[in-house]
């Protein structure tokens, strides 16, 4: 069978599985959310699963990865077990409130105390019904669903995941750290929904981490759509940390208004497959938007970072910098787009892709695009692939500095430049020690789960 | 301590150094001269065992031992040292990292444990005083951005942490404004003891009246033409290569 009919297979399958779980879907979620279900429908039966024939996918084979059987749970806490007995957050040192997400849904027994006045922290399902005004101004306004056939999926599925709204003028100093969980006791979808909305002036640091906690394949499609009202500040961080067999496919939408700051930051520890999409409008005067990346690969894994910053308005700054360390056999793809309206004058946009490839058989394919219809921009873009440094190397072993400890200190200064982007010190010393650890292979996948799977 | 006998270097099939003997004791500083692409580099970095130069023929003893066999890693923790003539820049390598790893594998390697924190602090202030290696370049990235004096500077102050058995300094000299030859001068004194020594490659006899050497060797064309006393390198800065040119050709 070719890839073509894999793939048709696969939509007839999600789409047989929404047919039989819409009224589920439709009756356990508020109509807000339901709203968007019939063009999503509509979207995905258009669209399907984007094979390699799309630009967009050109180097990563989707279907591949969603192929084969999986359970799939909608309703939240099929069994109620304590998360917090089985998992402990592994950055002691990080003071955070500490929001627990199991399988794509809020974990019921999330105690959000003492949160500053007004902010709110929830399940997105619960917002939809309790907050109508914020939800319906935002869910589903930058998520296009007829641009992918996984965004229409997500939005179709959408059931569950996290809700933040900061007011105006608001600082949270914490930094709120939502731990996605994946568990059960076999092979699961999850697809998962979060929204973030900051308001004009406010302020916040976000931190996801990805964590699977049974050896069971997971194939995760979350999407995130995030609003920066103007002068807003978003930090946003991303530690994935998944085992070998699971599959994660994550959209997300920085909406961003004048002179708004967002700066997303992915460390991408490991994973089977991980395909990041950012997206990025920058829709009023005077915003920055930076995107980061820094991934590591080996044995079979395949890590691909797409990216799409759309100036929409004048005088944006955007820069992009996506580093990648493979080894083994791993693949890895960096297809970056940097668009510039013809209104969007003075713009700085920056796009760079810088590689190391530690063995022959792992690969990479950049490709930079750069779309310009302004003519006072400055734009560049760039790509390296390349091997660790001999000159480097030799400097260093001519110290006493063995091989393989040499190599290590290549590789960690070479990570280093994304890393030290992070801003939280305590987060950024323990993404030190965790990407220390994945380059020297030690770094355990299960390192804080407290269950054995067998 | 070093004895090295028929040695010859090639890279790319292109042979380099033709055939060199000489032999190096401890508490001796030999100083080695010749023109521009005589192949004083090539030597160095081959003896610290720089993979790209093939050894095709001769062999090098180091404190008995044959050097050619070791690694680059053991040439340096069995006491060997190369004073870069072009230090290498490791953007994201802290100094402080670098310093560290290389004197705690060093440790290791002689069966010690790694240096305490402080005691580590300590030496390195201690070294950095004796080189005037300004405290500031110690936080940065290895040789990132250093200038050229301060990359020289940088590797005498390796040098002083490591005490090597043997040293080789390339050319450590050159960019160094008077000042600084004395510092670095007056490190390497200090750091001399009756059992170790010192290779100087230089092209100015300016240096050698500060580490007075006990020979002076002239290589040209990959052979060492030329051996002698101390006054050999006030020859050369006075006549120039030409008389050992017409005298070997
Ligand atoms: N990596 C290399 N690849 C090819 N040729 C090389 C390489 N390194 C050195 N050579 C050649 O070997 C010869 C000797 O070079 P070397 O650097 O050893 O000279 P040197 O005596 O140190 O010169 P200088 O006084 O200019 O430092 C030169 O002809 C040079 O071009
Ligand atoms: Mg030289």
């Amino acid at each position: 069978m070719d890839s073509e009919s894999h793939t048709y297979e696969l939509k007839n399958e999600f789409i047989k599985l929404y047919q039989q779980n819409a009224d589920f879907l439709n009756s356990n979620s508020g109509p807000l959310m339901n709203e968007f279900r019939p063009k999503a429908f509509d979207d995905f039966v258009k669209l399907g699963i984007p094979t390699t024939k799309n630009e967009a996918y050109k180097y990563t084979h989707i279907e591949e990865y969603l192929k084969g059987n999986y359970e799939v749970e909608f309703s939240v806490d099929p069994f109620r077990i304590n998360l917090k007995e089985i998992f402990k957050c592994d950055i002691p040192d990080l003071d955070t409130y500490v929001v627990l997400m199991l399988n794509g849904s809020y974990y019921y027994d999330n105690q959000m105390p003492s949160l500053p006045d007004g902010i709110i922290v929830c399940g997105l399902n619960e917002a939809s019904v309790r907050y109508p005004e914020i939800f319906r101004m935002h869910y589903g306004k930058y998520a296009d669903t007829a641009t992918d056939g996984l965004i229409a999926l997500n939005t179709l599925f959408a059931y569950d995941g996290v809700f933040i709204y900061i007011p105006d003028k608001m600082t949270i100093e914490k930094p709120l750290q939502i731990i996605n969980i994946s568990y059960s006791f076999r092979n699961l979808r999850i697809t998962r929904r979060n929204l973030i909305v900051a308001g004009s002036g406010s302020s916040c640091n976000i931190v996801f981490c990805d964590h699977t906690l049974c050896a069971h394949n997971y194939t995760t499609n979350s999407l995130t759509e995030i609003f920066a009202a103007q002068d807003a500040n978003i930090e946003v961080t991303r530690i994935q940390n998944e085992n070998s067999l699971s599959s994660h496919i994550s959209h997300t939408f920085f909406h961003q208004e004048e002179r708004s700051s967002v700066t997303s930051n992915t460390i991408s520890l490991h994973g089977g497959l991980i395909r990041n999409n950012f997206f990025a409008r920058l829709n009023g005067t005077g915003c920055e938007s930076n995107h980061y990346g820094l991934f590591m690969g080996d044995d079979n894994q395949h890590i691909a970072n797409f990216t799409y910053i759309n100036h929409a308005m004048p005088n944006c700054t955007s820069n992009q910098l996506f580093k990648g360390i493979l080894d083994e056999n791993a693949t890895g793809a960096f297809n970056g787009k940097i668009y510039v309206s013809k209104d969007a004058q003075k713009t700085l946009a920056y796009q760079k892709n810088s590689n190391l490839l530690l063995s022959p058989a792992a690969r990479m394919n950049s490709k930079p695009h750069l779309e310009i219809y302004a003519d006072d921009v400055k734009c560049s873009h760039g790509a390296t692939i390349g091997s660790i440094d001999a000159e480097a190397m030799f400097y260093l072993r001519s110290r006493g500095i063995t091989e393989k400890e040499a190599r290590q200190l290549l590789m960690y200064a070479f990570a280093y430049e994304i890393i030290n982007k992070i801003n939280i010190e305590v987060l950024r010393d323990r993404i030190i020690d965790l990407v220390d650890r994945r380059l020297r292979g030690e770094l355990s996948r299960c390192n804080n789960c407290h269950i054995h799977c067998q | 301590m070093l004895v090295i006998k028929d040695l010859h270097i090639a890279i790319d099939g292109k042979e380099i150094i033709k055939g060199i003997n000489l032999e190096v004791n401890a508490g001796e500083i030999h100083a080695i001269m010749g023109p521009n692409g005589s192949g004083k580099s090539t030597l160095a970095s081959a003896l610290a065992g720089r993979e790209i130069f093939e050894i095709t023929k001769g062999t090098v003893t180091f404190k008995g031992e044959n050097l050619l066999e070791m690694s680059p890693e053991d040439r340096a923790r069995k006491g060997l040292f190369l004073g870069f003539q072009y230090p290498v820049e490791i953007p994201g390598v802290s100094m402080v990292n670098f310093m560290k790893t290389a004197i705690n594998e060093q440790r290791k390697f002689k069966g010690l444990e790694p240096l305490s924190a402080s005691d580590f602090l300590k030496l390195m202030r201690e070294k950095q005083e004796l080189v005037g290696l300004h405290a500031k370049l110690t936080n940065r990235s290895v040789n990132e951005g250093f200038s050229g004096g301060e990359k020289k500077r940088n590797e005498i102050f390796q040098m002083a942490m490591l005490s090597p058995d043997l040293a080789i300094l390339d050319e450590t000299d050159s960019g160094l404004d008077i000042d600084a030859l004395k510092v670095v001068a007056n490190g390497v004194n200090k750091l001399r003891t009756k059992n170790n020594a010192t290779i100087v490659i230089t092209h100015y006899q300016r240096l050698l009246d500060y580490i007075v050497p006990d020979y002076v060797h002239v290589l040209y064309k990959g052979k060492i033409v030329k051996s002698s006393g101390k006054e050999l390198a006030l020859v050369l800065e006075e006549k120039g290569y030409d008389w050992i040119k017409d005298e070997t050709e």
